[in-house]
């Protein structure tokens, strides 16, 4: 598959802070990829590389096969949505639209044509003489993507477009974008730091950390498959718990838990009789299994009950008052659960992952 | 919502102050404009606009003023621009600093700085002729040039202030949002950085014309043989002549024009004076 | 309004009240034993104040102006604010007549003895309207021409003011004498031409021409004394309108500069003590008319000023560098064809208004 963008060992420092750090990826064509980190960990000044505001330390960056080193942000094929959008509030919704191809000296009726089309083509049609303190927060972010569609960059990059919008607005936002995207065929690049929003809407998602890339790959790949400590504790939720191994074939491995229980599960790279930190995703355990056979097992007393629909836990403690979250399908099997009661837990063996723990205390 | 004491309390000095100060010695003298020797009359006015070197006077004032307050305007908006968005906050308040330390010193004495560095004898051309530059000195006092340029140094402060407030709220994003659409330098400051910053060119623009136009010691001493001023005929009126009716008639005329010039600068350029206080 | 607020502006107001009050209070007090002076650089030297205040307690508030500036002030205060004034002779009667800002000089409370009779005789005449004079003579100089003498031959004409010779070279202050100086140069008597307005007009008219014609020749109107005196000392200016004084000043820093009364004759000045309508503290104004018009307290004035006063019997105390400045520029012959200023009509100063702005509006 061609690539549109081609980033190899790029690096920034501000004075002698890393910012960003041995980052590397491509991008295909028409991709929708993703960028997902903890607040400050460089995303934003990864971006700005991209788009020409910050100069790179060292590395290089190709857009259609072209270097971008030393060309300035107005003559890159590439677009950016801002964080806070930036939308020109001197100008009207269509006099905002219009000023990327007015810059292009694209005659007048053909600014005409192509405002009004890709303001269909995000559905605010009419809103032209709008201005823009006139938008709501979801219409203003629409108008922002128009802005910079409305120049067919081969690559349109966002910056936590969603930021500023409420949860509700958010969550309906994502689809759209998603859609959106997939009408356009354009490449995006977005990032976030809101784990959702890169799961649902992205083909692949890079997790950044501490100004490095600690894995890339599908959503589906980074939930069940994280590569490192922190892609597994950063990507959806985990229970946790510390150990030693003590028996390794491979992959397989069986670990005696601090508080004594023995369990088997995958180990990521690692040698020998390391200690380990296993984590297990709260949908991975089976609550009171009927067929047990090759599942890890345990006891854990409920201490409460925290329903929210088809996200509903429970909340248990081990008999060493380890605490944990088990997934609790709303399917009527479990309704006579209550706190305080005992309940047996399983879990196979495929789903728990332990990672080495590196000399951190 | 009834009128408490309180608000009485404060409101009573500044209506004494507008009355007492601003008011009513106006009022004195709009009388005193309309008075002849003996009797009331309009030949004051009338004066003016029949005797050519009175309104000439004023025409070269107001142009001069006019070209005083767009060069202020175009040396200030870079500079506020590099104050705000460019130099590093420690640097920022020493500029600001600088920019206001001209002012420690009374204008007399600013402009004694000036000849002292300008004339003939002075310091620049002593630094001329010992680089070799010259070998004649040259005069660079007591032309209009020279006196222009002491008028936007003076003005200089009075310009950067409202255009510094402006641009401060000015989001950076919005000037590299226009940079990502690929507008130019100039573009940008077209399309983004004047618009936005409009307000305070316009009130920055009136308060240095109307200071121009109102300064009386620069065009006198740095302005050389022609540079009348026509605050220095109403001083010549009133002080000089003993023609307190002809300087009152003058006076009245310099605010009545100098407000239409302002009327006519923001009607041309599509600005209403309410705008100025958002 | 909650009552808080009620108390605090009350105390506030009340506070405002007795600091006015206080105020008041103070500065009338500090008037009872203060002479507010109204007058010309360097005519109230501090060795003399700090001495009046010593002999008498009285204390010296002194502001200085101008001819013009004085004249402008008590007008717009109809003669208050001040208890003496020092304008120049010329200007007080018309002035008086029209704007009534003086009072009548008590000559019984003046230590006449003190002062050259013939320029008190002189002033007293020159300033008396409806039967009553108003002006005591304190120091007299003229107007001519500062000179220097290395580079300027022969200017001993107001006509150098005109002289294509001096090209760039040239000063004067864009005011009366200027006008006056030339008007005799150009044949004209503009002293005898006071009464006649038509008369004094077409001299106007030909000395503007003449002046806008050689206005490539100026250098700059001077406007301030120490300004000029600078410019001349840099030998930017070489032939300029000046005061004795002034030129004396150069002259003793440098001996090529010097006062040269033109040979139409040097227009001869007196300053006056004068004392507004409205002055409130009549005592101390005689008291320091007589006091500074003791010989050994003019001199200190006349040595550092380099300015002639009206005292009699000075010269044992003045300095003799003075004394030969002033022998030098003022044989007899010189002093005998000094034109003194009669008193100026207000109608011709209105023309003469007209005719500066012209000038100075003139490209
Ligand atoms: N111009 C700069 N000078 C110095 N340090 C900077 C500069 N810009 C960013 N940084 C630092 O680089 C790090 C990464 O910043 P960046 O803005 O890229 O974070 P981010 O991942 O976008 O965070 P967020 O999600 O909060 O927007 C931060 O620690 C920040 O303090
Ligand atoms: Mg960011």
């Amino acid at each position: 598959m061609e690539a549109d963008l081609i980033v190899t060992c790029l690096n920034k420092e501000f004075g002698s802070f890393r910012a960003v750090e041995e980052v590397s990826f491509s991008v295909a064509k028409g991709e929708f990829f993703s960028i997902l980190g903890p607040s400050g960990c460089g995303k934003t000044t990864l971006l700005r590389m991209i788009a020409g505001f910050e100069e790179p330390s060292s590395g290089d960056l190709l857009i259609g096969g072209r270097s971008m080193r030393g060309i300035t942000p107005d003559k890159r094929p590439v677009n950016l949505v801002f964080q806070h959008l930036a939308l020109f509030p001197m100008m009207n919704v269509a006099e905002n639209i219009a000023f990327g191809l007015k810059r292009r000296r694209v005659a007048a009726a053909e600014i005409r044509r192509r405002t009004d089309e890709v303001l269909e083509r995000v559905e605010l049609p009419g809103f032209g003489d709008k201005r823009i303190h006139q938008l709501s927060g979801g219409q203003k972010q629409r108008v922002a993507i128009a802005r910079c569609l409305v120049l067919d960059p081969s690559v349109l990059l966002l910056d936590e477009p969603l930021g500023a919008l409420d949860l509700k607005l958010r969550q309906q936002m994502k689809v759209e974008l998603k859609k959106l995207q997939a009408k356009v065929g354009t490449t995006f690049i977005y990032i976030t730091h809101d784990q959702s929003e890169a799961l649902v809407m992205s083909d692949r998602v890079a997790v950044m950390n501490r100004g490095r890339f600690e894995q890339i790959g599908s959503p589906q790949q980074l939930y069940n498959d994280p590569t490192t400590p922190f892609v597994a504790g950063f990507v959806g939720d985990s229970n946790l718990w510390t150990g030693v191994v003590v028996e390794k074939d491979g992959e397989a491995v069986k670990v005696l838990t601090d508080e004594g229980f023995v369990f088997h599960c995958r180990q990521r790279g690692g040698s020998g009789r390391s200690r380990v930190t296993l984590f297990l995703r709260p949908e991975a355990m089976i609550i009171e299994p009927i067929d047990r056979a090759g599942l890890n097992i345990f006891q854990v007393t409920v201490k409460s009950i925290l329903f929210d629909g088809a996200n509903s836990r429970l909340l248990t403690a081990t008999a060493a008052g380890h605490e944990l979250l088990v997934a609790l399908p709303q399917n009527r099997a479990f309704d006579h659960i209550a706190p305080a009661t005992e309940i047996t837990l399983g879990w196979h063996p495929k789903t728990g992952i332990a990672f080495e723990l590196l000399d951190q205390p | 919502m009834k009128r408490s004491g309180m608000f009485w309390i404060f409101i009573t000095p500044v209506l004494l102050w507008l009355v007492l100060l601003i008011f009513l010695p106006h009022l004195d003298l709009l009388l005193l404009s309309f008075r002849g020797d003996a009797s009331w009359t309009l030949d004051n006015y009338r004066n003016f606009f029949t005797e050519p070197i009175y309104w000439l006077t004023f025409v070269r004032t107001a142009l001069y003023s006019i070209i005083t307050t767009l060069l202020t305007l175009i040396l200030a908006l870079p500079v506020a621009l590099y104050v705000t968005k460019i130099a590093k906050p420690g640097l920022r308040g020493f500029l600001m600093v600088l920019l206001m330390l001209p002012f420690w010193v009374s204008e007399l004495v600013r402009i004694y700085g000036w000849m002292i560095l300008l004339r003939e004898s002075g310091v620049l051309n002593y630094f001329l002729q010992s680089l070799g530059l010259t070998n004649q000195p040259v005069e660079m006092l007591y032309n209009d040039a020279t006196m222009i340029m002491g008028l936007v140094y003076t003005s200089m402060l009075f310009m950067v202030i409202p255009l510094v407030s402006v641009m401060d709220s000015l989001d950076n994003s919005l000037i590299e949002a226009a940079c990502d659409l690929g507008a130019s330098k100039i573009c940008i400051w077209r399309t983004i950085i004047i618009p936005h910053c409009k307000p305070g060119i316009v009130s920055g623009s009136i308060v240095v014309f109307m200071l121009v136009l109102g300064n009386y010691l620069t065009p006198n001493l740095m302005g050389g043989k022609n540079s009348l001023w026509f605050t220095e005929q109403i001083y010549n009126q009133f002080i000089a002549s003993f023609n307190w009716n002809q300087g009152a008639a003058f006076g009245f005329l310099l605010l009545v024009l100098s407000s239409a010039i302002i009327w006519l600068g923001l009607k041309l350029t599509g600005q209403r004076l309410g705008e100025l206080s958002s | 309004m909650p009552l808080t607020l009620t108390l605090l502006g009350d105390f506030v107001m009340k506070k405002v009240v007795l600091f006015a009050v206080f105020l008041m209070l103070c500065s009338s007090a500090a008037m009872a034993d203060t002479l507010q002076l109204l007058t010309w650089k360097g005519y109230a030297p501090k060795e003399l104040v700090d001495k009046f205040e010593k002999e008498t307690g009285i204390k010296v508030e002194a502001t200085f102006s101008n001819n013009e500036e004085m004249i402008a002030k008590l007008r717009a205060t109809r003669g208050a604010g001040f208890d003496l004034v020092q304008p120049s002779q010329d200007r007080i009667s018309s002035v008086q007549k029209e704007f009534k800002i003086y009072q009548p000089i008590d000559y019984k409370k003046i230590d006449v003895g003190q002062i050259v009779p013939s320029m008190l005789e002189a002033v007293k005449k020159n300033t008396l309207v409806e039967g009553k004079s108003y002006a005591v003579p304190f120091c007299w100089g003229t107007s001519g021409l500062v000179v220097n003498g290395a580079q300027v031959k022969g200017a001993t004409s107001w006509k150098a003011l005109i002289d294509p010779q001096y090209k760039g070279r040239i000063s004067y202050r864009l005011k009366r004498p200027a006008l006056i100086g030339l008007g005799f140069a150009l044949g004209f008597d503009p002293f005898a031409l006071y009464a006649d307005e038509k008369g004094y007009a077409a001299m106007l008219a030909k000395i503007e021409e003449e002046l806008i014609k050689a206005k490539p020749l100026v250098k700059n109107y001077w406007a301030n004394g120490d300004q000029l005196l600078e410019s001349v000392r840099a030998g930017e200016v070489t032939v300029a309108e000046a005061w004795d004084n002034g030129a004396w000043k150069l002259h003793d820093g440098n001996k090529d500069i010097d006062f040269v009364a033109p040979v139409e004759g040097a227009l001869g000045w007196i300053d006056t003590f004068a004392i507004p309508a409205k002055a409130k503290n009549l005592d101390a104004a005689y008291k320091w008319i007589n006091f500074i018009m003791k010989p050994e307290n003019s001199a200190v004035f006349t040595n550092a000023e380099k300015t002639a006063t009206a005292a009699k019997g000075a010269g044992k105390f003045i300095d003799p560098a003075f004394q030969a400045n002033f022998d030098r520029s003022y044989p007899q012959t010189v002093i005998d064809k000094i034109k003194w200023y009669p008193p100026v009509p207000a109608k011709l100063e209105a023309l003469e208004g007209k005719v500066l702005d012209k000038i100075k509006a003139a490209n």
